[in-house]
């Protein structure tokens, strides 16, 4: 799935992508992307030719945007997730989604191979780290990450975001990130 | 700029990526991330998260023609417009905010101005500027406020915050912040409920001024 330079597939097609503006490859995070795409949509809430649509729309924004994907700092699932996740709130709240200031990179700056090879191999122990949670951990988390549209209010006790019934999540993540933590440089 | 001490706790930086913060918070915690490597490297890694969710969905078929249909838009559709961008102190999701204007003050009495950038049911955005040394009337809150700032600083019961700096002020918490010498302190404030303030202004007037 990796290949020898850390990347997985859809960040190598995203790469090209980004320089070559390869339609093959775009074909490609199409196909692999798009049905997913669809499936975060229709769960949170979409009927199925909206949903259609806001795949379209998401992809084009990925073909538009892919001059800003950086791989030192994310893979291209991650990547795709953020646009399709800010589009889904655009769509809940009737207003843009607010997206963060793009980093200015120093030209010519060289592929950093051990910073890529550092975060592919934290993404796979984050995978690993899935593979290893009780389906309905799994389910949960999959309920915020891509359902659970934003709150009104945030719990006024505590700040908290994450309520008693999403108190699992907490859980389920936090232990990934004990996961991340524990990463022995090798 | 001097360094940031005061973060944005985990559980935000998280609901933020998991796109769960109303779009209040979402503004400042989004400026914080712009303001700040060490919270947006979290962020990120939160994102990843999200990244590993989408690749493990089960897929759900497209429509016939769909990927043709998107190849033939790639040179029809136009392009997104451009990103906001940073201006002066304003980080990127400000000028969002601000719709690429500079702000518009408005006169709150004792040289203390702001702007309500989004005021609803679910609590408001604004822009406040305090005079050096002139304290924000006191206030306690309904809920939980966030507070960064972006030009000089201000100190209260809970330290000193500076430049980048985010304070997180729960219910129970009645501080009265005051701006440190030096220049005008402006922040970004967002609230899940409408500020009670208990000295300056009777509550009748409140939603005159919005606040
Ligand atoms: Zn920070």
């Amino acid at each position: 799935m990796t290949t020898p330079d850390g990347f997985t597939e859809p960040t190598q097609w995203l790469i090209a992508v980004r320089d070559r503006r390869d339609r093959a490859a775009f074909a490609r995070l199409f196909d692999h992307f798009g049905p997913r795409l669809k499936a975060m949509l229709l769960r949170g809430g979409l009927r199925d030719g909206s949903a259609e649509d806001v795949v379209q729309d998401v992809m084009l924004a990925v073909w538009h945007k892919a001059a800003q994907f950086d791989p030192h700092r994310a893979e291209a699932s991650a990547w795709i997730y953020r646009i399709a996740r800010n589009r889904q709130i655009d769509l809940v709240r009737r207003r843009p989604a607010v997206v963060l200031e793009e980093l200015e990179e120093p030209p010519g700056n060289e592929p950093d191979a051990p910073q890529i090879l550092a975060l592919a191999q934290e993404a796979r122990h984050l995978r690993a780290a899935l593979d290893r949670l009780a389906p309905e951990q799994v389910q949960a988390i999959q309920k915020a990450y891509m359902e659970d549209m934003p709150h009104s209010e945030i719990s006024r006790t505590t700040g908290l975001p994450l309520g008693t019934i999403k108190s699992r999540i907490r859980l389920g993540l936090e232990r990934l990130r004990h996961e991340l933590k524990d990463l022995k440089p090798e | 700029m001097s360094a940031i001490s005061h973060h944005i706790p985990d559980h935000l930086i998280r609901a933020h990526a998991a796109g769960q913060l109303p779009h209040h918070f979402a503004v400042v915690v989004a400026a914080h991330l712009s303001m700040c490597d060490a919270c947006r490297a979290q962020a990120e890694a939160e994102e990843m998260v999200g990244g590993a969710l989408l690749d493990r969905l089960a897929p759900a078929a497209l429509q016939d023609g769909a990927r043709d249909r998107l190849l033939a838009a790639l040179d029809s559709a136009p392009p997104p417009p451009p990103a906001p961008r940073r201006s002066g102190i304003f980080p990127a999701p400000v000028m969002q905010a601000l719709d690429g204007q500079p702000p518009r003050w408005r006169m709150l009495g004792g040289g203390i101005r702001q702007q309500v950038l989004s005021a609803d049911e679910d609590g408001s955005l604004r822009l406040l500027y305090i005079p050096p040394g002139r304290a924000v009337p006191e206030h306690g809150h309904n809920g939980l406020e966030l507070t960064l700032v972006l030009q000089g600083a201000f100190s209260d019961s809970e330290g000193r915050f500076g430049v980048g700096d985010v304070e997180l002020a729960e219910d129970d918490l009645d501080h009265q912040p005051v701006a440190c010498p030096g220049a005008p302190c402006i922040c970004l404030a967002a609230t899940d409920a409408p500020l009670r303030f208990t000295a300056f202004l009777p509550r009748l007037l409140q939603p005159l001024f919005r606040i």
